[in-house]
C-alpha cells in the first residue's frame, strides 16, 4: 500500500474550525477527512459530503420486512395448513398486524445498523487510524492529504492562520477505507491569495 | 452555520459548572477509570447472590415442575405473568427517552438516556425470563418459532396475542439494543484512546469497533439515530399494547377491557420513568455526575411521573365506570367484589394500587417536592410498588372468581421459589448494572457535547449578546446552507 503524507490540523473550537474547512476546501487543498468529537451539522455539506442514503436503505429493509411476515402468514395459514381459529377466515389480516409490524421494525432497524456498519467499515477487531487520539475528546481534527501540487510548508502556515492550534505532518499508509471526499486536480491558490 | 445555537434564557442549564469539552471527558470517563469503590463491590456482590438465588429457584421450578409454583386450575398466570408484564413496563423508559424525546428535541434526555436505556435493556432481559420458565420445559422453548418442523410442518398461531408477544418482545429487546449500542460506538472510542492499560485498550477497542469520528460516518450516525428513533417510537408504544392484548382479548371478565392499550403503555411509561428515578438519583450521586444529572433532569421526570400516574389514575376510574355502566353482572363482580371491596381477599391489593399509583405521585405538583431527591427516590419506589400490584390485581384479581363458583379458587400465595425467582431477576438486573456503571460510561458523552454550547451553564451568558442581536443578523450568522 502506497504512502501518504496529510498535513494535520487540530482545532479546539468548532466555530473556527467551520470557516477553516470553507477556506481550505477554497484554496483547493484535497481535505482528507475531519474527525470530531461529536456531530457538527452543516460539516457534512462543508466538505461537500453528499447525502446518505442510509434512510432509503431502511425504508426498503421496512418493506422488505413488511413482505416477508404478510407472505409468510398468509401461506402459512392458508395453503400451507389451513386451520380454523375461532371460526375466523383463513385470511384473517386484521390479527396478523401486529406481527407484520414488528417485523418491519426488525428488518428495518436490523438491516440498517449492518449497512451503517458495513459502510463505515465498523466491526470489532477493526483498527483505524484517525490521526490525533484527542479528536475523540476534545479536538476537531483536519487532515489534508498532501498531493504532488500541495506545498507543505505553504498548507502549515495556511492552516495555521485560519486558526489551527498545533499542525503536524504525518506519513500514513493508505489503507482500503480511506476515503475521498475532493478531486485531485481542483486548482491550488497561491498562498498570498489563500489568505486574502 | 448555527454553531452556538439559540437557547432562551429562561431554560435552565442542562450542564452545570464551567465546563468545556475536555472536563466532560474527564468527567464521565473518571468512574470508568478509576477502581471500582467498597461500595460498589458491596452492591454488586449483593446483587451476585440475589441472582444465584434466583438460578436456585429456577433450577427447582425446572427440577420438579411448575407445581413448585403455588398456580392452580383457576390461577395459571400469578406472580410470573404479574412479574413479566411488571419488568416489561419498566422497559419502557429508556426507548421512551431516548426515542421519542430524541424526535420532539428535549435537550434533558441527554444527560439521562444512556443510562436509562441500559435500563431498558435489563429490564427485558428480566421480563424474558418469566414466559420462558413458565413453560415448564423450558428446553421446548423454540417451539414459539415458525420453524419448518416435522410436525407437518405445524406452523405457530399467527392469530394469537401470545404469539404476538413473542415477536413484539423480541423485536423491542433487538431495536433497544441496536440503538443503545451504536450511540455507545463513539463514547466506546473515546474510552479507547484514553485508555492506558492493554487490557482497556483492547477491550474497547474491541468494543468501539473502530470508530474514528469521520465526519462521513458521523453524517450516516445522526442518520441512523433519526431513522431508529422513528422506528422506535411507535415499537415502544406497540409492544406494551400487545402485551395488554394477552388480556384485553380474552373473555375474563377484568381483563376484557378495550382501554388495555392506552392505559397499559401510560402505566408502563409511569413505572419505568420510577425506576430511572430509582437507578439516577443514586447513580449521579455515587458517581459524582450531579453537574450532569441535574435537579432539572430529576425535576422533568417527575412531571412526567405525575402526568402518567394521573392517566393511569383516570384509567382506573374509567374501567370502574365502565363496569357500572355496562351492567354485565361477571363484571360487575370482578370489579366492585373482586377488587374495590376491601373486605374482599385481595381488596388490600387493589388499595395499595390506587394509594401508590394515583394518590401518592399527586405530590409531585408541588416544585419542592420534585426538587427533593429524598422524596424522589422514596417515591420511585413506591411507584414500582404500586404498578407492581396494578399487575397482580389484574390477573389475579380476575382469575381467582371467574364465572363458575364452583371453579373459584382458594387463595393464593406464591411459594418461596416463585419468589426467588422474582427476586433473582432483581440479581440479573442490578448486576448488570452494576457492570454497566463500571465499564461504560453511564452518560452519553458525544450527546453532551454537542448541547454543551447551548444548554451548558458557562455558555449561558453567551447566549445574552445573541438576544442582543437583530434577527436579520442572527439569521445570516447562524444559518448555514444545506446545499454542496
Amino acid at each position: 500500500m502506497a504512502i501518504k503524507k496529510f498535513i494535520v490540523g487540530n482545532f479546539d473550537d468548532e466555530t473556527v474550525l467551520f470557516p477553516a474547512v470553507k477556506k481550505v476546501r477554497k484554496a483547493g487543498y484535497k481535505i482528507h477527512d475531519v474527525y470530531t468529537p461529536f456531530p457538527i451539522h452543516g460539516l457534512d455539506s462543508a466538505l461537500g459530503l453528499r447525502d446518505t442514503s442510509l434512510h432509503t436503505a431502511g425504508f426498503i429493509y421496512g418493506i422488505t420486512g413488511t413482505a416477508t411476515a404478510v407472505g409468510f402468514i398468509t401461506w402459512a395459514l392458508t395453503t400451507d395448513w389451513p386451520i380454523i381459529f375461532g371460526g375466523k377466515p383463513f385470511f384473517s389480516l386484521p390479527a396478523w398486524i401486529p406481527i407484520t409490524f414488528e417485523l418491519t421494525v426488525l428488518f428495518a432497524a436490523v438491516g440498517m445498523v449492518l449497512t451503517f456498519c458495513y459502510l463505515c467499515q465498523l466491526a470489532p477487531f477493526v483498527k483505524k487510524d484517525h490521526f490525533n487520539p484527542r479528536s475523540t475528546d476534545d479536538l476537531f481534527v483536519l487532515a489534508v492529504e498532501c498531493t504532488s501540487k500541495t506545498n507543505e510548508s505553504e498548507a502549515r502556515v495556511f492552516l495555521e492562520t485560519l486558526g489551527a492550534k498545533d499542525v503536524t505532518v504525518m506519513n500514513k499508509e493508505t489503507e482500503w477505507w480511506l476515503g475521498r471526499y475532493d478531486k485531485d486536480d481542483t486548482k491550488i491558490l497561491k498562498i498570498e491569495e489563500q489568505i486574502s | 452555520m448555527g454553531l452556538l445555537r439559540y437557547e432562551s434564557q429562561v431554560r435552565p442549564p442542562l450542564v452545570d459548572g464551567d465546563k468545556d469539552y475536555h472536563q466532560v471527558t474527564e468527567d464521565i470517563c473518571r468512574p470508568v477509570e478509576v477502581k471500582p469503590s467498597k461500595l460498589w463491590w458491596m452492591g454488586f456482590l449483593i446483587s451476585v447472590v440475589f441472582l444465584l438465588f434466583g438460578v436456585v429457584s429456577v433450577t427447582m421450578e425446572v427440577t420438579y415442575g411448575v407445581g413448585q409454583w403455588n398456580l392452580n386450575k383457576t390461577i395459571g398466570w400469578g406472580w410470573d405473568i404479574t412479574n413479566f408484564v411488571w419488568w416489561v413496563g419498566i422497559g419502557h423508559a429508556g426507548t421512551l427517552i431516548s426515542a421519542i424525546l430524541l424526535l420532539f428535541r428535549q435537550g434533558w434526555r441527554t444527560g439521562v438516556n444512556r443510562a436509562a436505556e441500559a435500563m431498558t435493556i435489563f429490564a427485558v432481559m428480566c421480563a424474558g425470563q418469566f414466559p420462558i420458565w413458565h413453560m415448564g420445559r423450558v428446553w421446548m422453548a423454540f417451539f414459539v418459532l415458525p420453524y419448518p418442523n416435522t410436525r407437518g410442518p405445524l406452523w405457530v398461531n399467527f392469530n394469537s396475542p401470545l404469539l404476538w408477544d413473542v415477536f413484539a418482545i423480541s423485536t423491542y429487546f433487538t431495536v433497544s439494543l441496536l440503538f443503545w449500542y451504536s450511540g455507545l460506538l463513539p463514547d466506546l472510542a473515546t474510552l479507547r484512546d484514553r485508555a492506558k492499560l492493554k487490557w482497556r485498550k483492547m477491550f474497547y477497542g474491541l468494543a468501539s469497533f473502530g470508530w474514528t469520528g469521520s465526519t462521513k460516518h458521523w453524517q450516516r450516525h445522526e442518520a441512523l439515530s433519526l431513522v431508529l428513533a422513528g422506528l422506535a417510537t411507535p415499537l415502544v408504544l406497540s409492544v406494551h399494547t400487545i402485551v395488554s392484548f394477552d388480556f384485553a382479548t380474552s373473555v375474563v371478565p377484568g381483563w376484557h377491557t378495550t382501554i388495555f392499550p392506552p392505559y397499559f403503555v401510560a402505566g408502563a411509561i409511569f413505572s419505568g420513568f420510577a425506576m430511572v428515578q430509582t437507578l439516577l438519583v443514586v447513580t449521579r450521586k455515587v458517581l459524582g455526575l450531579e453537574q450532569y444529572i441535574t435537579i432539572e433532569h430529576i425535576d422533568v421526570m417527575n412531571k412526567v411521573i405525575v402526568l402518567t400516574g394521573s392517566i393511569v389514575g383516570i384509567a382506573y376510574l374509567t374501567e370502574l365506570f365502565i363496569s357500572w355502566y355496562g351492567a354485565n353482572p361477571y363484571e360487575n363482580f370482578a370489579f366492585f367484589q373482586n377488587r374495590l371491596n376491601l373486605s374482599s381477599p385481595y381488596g388490600w391489593a387493589y388499595w395499595i394500587m390506587m394509594g401508590c399509583n394515583v394518590l401518592s405521585p399527586q405530590i409531585f405538583w408541588f416544585r419542592k417536592m420534585r426538587r427533593n431527591l429524598l422524596v424522589t427516590f422514596f417515591m420511585s419506589i413506591l411507584v414500582n410498588v404500586g404498578m407492581w400490584f396494578e399487575r397482580f390485581v389484574i390477573i389475579v384479581t380476575s382469575v381467582y372468581r371467574e364465572y363458575l363458583p364452583s371453579a373459584w379458587s382458594t387463595y393464593y400465595a406464591p411459594t418461596v421459589w416463585e419468589v426467588g425467582f422474582y427476586m433473582g431477576t432483581f440479581g440479573l438486573f442490578f448486576t448488570c448494572y452494576f457492570l454497566f456503571s463500571k465499564y461504560f460510561p453511564v452518560i452519553a458523552l458525544a450527546e453532551i457535547k454537542h448541547i454543551l454550547k447551548r444548554s451548558g451553564d458557562s455558555f449561558k451568558e453567551k447566549m445574552d449578546d445573541v438576544e442582543h442581536e437583530s434577527v436579520q443578523e442572527f439569521a445570516e450568522v447562524h444559518s448555514h446552507d444545506h446545499g454542496a
